[in-house]
């Protein structure tokens, strides 16, 4: 059973190669194999999910070396959700970019499945030196998809974000360095036991380079002021990427929850918590940024965007809150902002084809077909991000809102949520009348007869997927619950990976 | 020795710092070599610094510490990629746009509307 866990990482590796090497020139058979795999990849995702709920975190030996000496890859409660959001958002995104946009550059689908091993080698890794590697296949992948399509823009915004990830990963190896020769290992489950032995003159040493690793995933979660490459990333990249780029930044926030739960949680001594200080007071300017940035778009797509920074800004009040109630609204924030964030994108997307003269600037133009579908969609879907009835987002500000009464600064993030949720309902009101009431002249676009499907369809899924998430809350937010529980009590986590595993071969004297 | 590796990696970062921080490409794309090289040595310093010998446990009682020294030749492999990578964009920017600013091109929200056609 365990074998499977490395199942998600293997089988987008197998596929990108497969489609580079046998299908280069054939797009039919490559969006083919590429769904294929992808669906194969939800069916993998639902099955570990199912494993991974009765709360006993199992362990997959990389090549059989006992841990902390080889590489382990750690399913629990937490990675599984992870793994299944990625796998359903990826499928969700495929469907769309198969409709036309994959053609648009060479080896979409290759890239786009070492995407998915990226992710899901980040979200699985029980190493911290194997997650720098997975960001890295994650992040060479995303370079590829981002710079889909071409355009000297796309190549401007491109050369930023590759620039600032370089430096982000050599600040994530010089933190990696730190912690090292400190402690002399890099698995977690291990650094969870040695930090809190670790002897006072080093402390400051092992603090550096857990604040370092904090400004890592900063720069990954797009924490202000550290936020600046994702407007201009996203807004630049085509829509499908933009939209599948939803749950990068949630990497940032997974990771956050791991290393700051596991190995610098509760029981880690004087480094108990060593960043969590500091993720309140930067998750509440980004809220605010973000809701700044949505009344000054100019387009569409920096709409979309800024309002990845002001989700990202809710998700980690929540997750500033560090306790079980914070965690558990984080999460469920995580999986609906991740939902909206990439239905936002597609909307968009479809609205912006359709506005011939317009694209997506904010200004008045032709009215487009298809106006009661797609004006429906943007409106639900501005309604579950800005946080309104009926849909997910509602219940994942209220739940966020209740976690933080119970924190001192409670009135300063009320007044932070309550001001910026104002702020993007008048963005998005005001962006939605421009595009879809304010119109003058003859119709644009395709008629309805003609227009394809599948996007549109992939949207109202997406947008399904937010209302599903608010009508089962309840059962949603006891798993969550477990979840976060789980992931702030490492106690079974570092069993799982040290105590003495069975399935491992002994080592052989050689 | 131990100031020579520590001057070294203090001086290609302040450097590598320096460039990153100019407005042309050229510079960045120096500047994040020297840092990835001020980060191969940062990390090889890690497993201590010790001369002329194993690097394995073979019953001797001084060896030097391997695990740096792979995750040194992972790190150099990754920033190699990437640094090629970067080179090239640097350069199909400079191509397309005709300089080599690292600004983003086309603010203009007519040309963009254009651009995704």
């Amino acid at each position: 059973m365990t074998n499977w866990i490395i199942a998600p990482a293997i089988l987008p590796a197998l596929t990108a190669a497969h489609l580079i090497l046998a299908w280069r020139r054939d797009i039919r058979m490559q969006r083919i194999v590429s769904v294929a795999a992808t669906l194969a990849l939800v069916g993998i995702a639902l099955f570990l999910y199912h494993l991974a709920s009765d709360g006993e975190p199992r362990v997959y030996h990389v090549g059989a070396w006992p841990a902390p000496y080889g590489i382990v890859l750690v399913l629990d409660r937490l990675s599984a959700t992870m793994l299944l959001l990625t796998a359903a958002l990826a499928l969700a995104v495929l469907v769309y970019a198969v409709a036309g946009w994959d053609a648009r550059g060479r080896h979409f689908h290759a890239l786009f499945q070492l995407q998915l091993l990226g992710l899901n080698g980040a979200f699985l890794t029980g190493d911290i030196f194997n997650l720098f590697v997975f960001f890295e296949v994650m992040l060479i992948a995303s370079y590829g998809l981002m710079l889909h399509g071409g355009g000297a823009r796309r190549l401007g915004a491109g050369f930023q974000y590759v620039a600032i990830n370089l430096v982000a990963s050599a600040l994530f190896l010089i933190a990696i360095g730190l912690i090292y020769g400190v402690t002399g290992t890099l698995n977690m489950a291990d650094l969870a036991v040695k930090v809190p032995k670790v002897v006072a003159g080093n402390e400051a040493l092992l603090r550096t380079g857990a604040l370092l690793l904090f400004l890592v995933f900063a720069i990954k979660a797009a924490f202000v002021p550290l936020h600046w490459w994702l407007p201009a990333t996203y807004s630049a990249a085509s829509a499908p990427v933009a939209a599948l780029f939803a749950i990068m930044t949630k990497v940032g926030a997974y990771a956050i929850i791991r290393v700051y739960g596991t190995i610098f949680g509760a029981d880690a001594g004087a480094l108990a918590g060593v960043a969590v200080p500091w993720i309140l007071p930067a998750a509440l300017v980004t809220l605010l940024v973000g809701a700044v940035g949505l009344l000054a778009s100019r387009t569409l797509l920096d709409l979309a965007a800024f309002n990845i920074v002001a989700s990202m800004g809710t998700l980690l009040i929540a997750i500033g809150v560090f306790d079980v109630d914070g965690l558990t609204t984080a999460l469920y924030y995580l999986v609906h902002s991740t939902l909206t964030g990439a239905a936002l994108f597609l909307i968009v997307d479809l609205v912006a084809t359709r506005r011939i003269d317009k694209g997506g600037a904010l200004v008045p133009g032709h009215p487009i077909s298809q106006t009661p579908i797609l004006g429906a969609l943007f409106l639900l879907t501005a309604l579950a991000a800005v946080g309104l009835p009926p849909l997910s987002g509602f219940i994942g500000k209220l739940m966020v809102l209740e976690a933080a009464y119970e924190s001192p600064q409670f009135r300063l993030i009320w007044l932070f949520v309550l001001v910026a949720s104002l702020m993007m309902t008048i963005a998005f009101a005001r962006a939605g009348s421009i595009v879809f009431w304010k119109t003058e002249g003859r119709m644009t676009g395709p008629k309805s007869a003609n227009a394809p499907i599948p996007p549109i369809a992939v949207v109202a899924l997406l947008v399904c997927g937010t209302a599903l998430l608010s009508v089962f809350a309840g059962p949603a937010v006891e798993a969550f619950k477990a979840t976060a529980e789980q992931a702030l009590n490492p106690a079974d986590y570092i069993d799982a990976v040290l105590g003495s595993p069975q399935n491992v071969m002994p080592s052989t004297g050689h | 020795m131990e100031l020579l590796i520590a001057s070294a990696v203090g001086l290609m970062t302040a450097v590598g710092v320096y460039l990153i921080l100019q407005e042309r490409t050229f510079p960045i794309v120096v500047g994040l070599t020297l840092l990835s090289y001020a980060v191969n040595v940062f990390l090889f310093a890690m497993g201590r610094l010790v001369i002329n010998q194993p690097p394995i446990i073979s019953g001797a009682d001084a060896y030097t510490d391997p695990l740096p020294q792979a995750l040194v030749l992972t790190a150099i492999v990754i920033s190699f990629g990437m640094t090629a990578l970067i080179v090239v964009l640097a350069l199909r920017g400079f191509l397309e746009t005709e300089n080599d600013n690292a600004d983003i091109p086309g603010e203009d929200l007519a040309s963009e509307a254009e651009g995704d056609k």
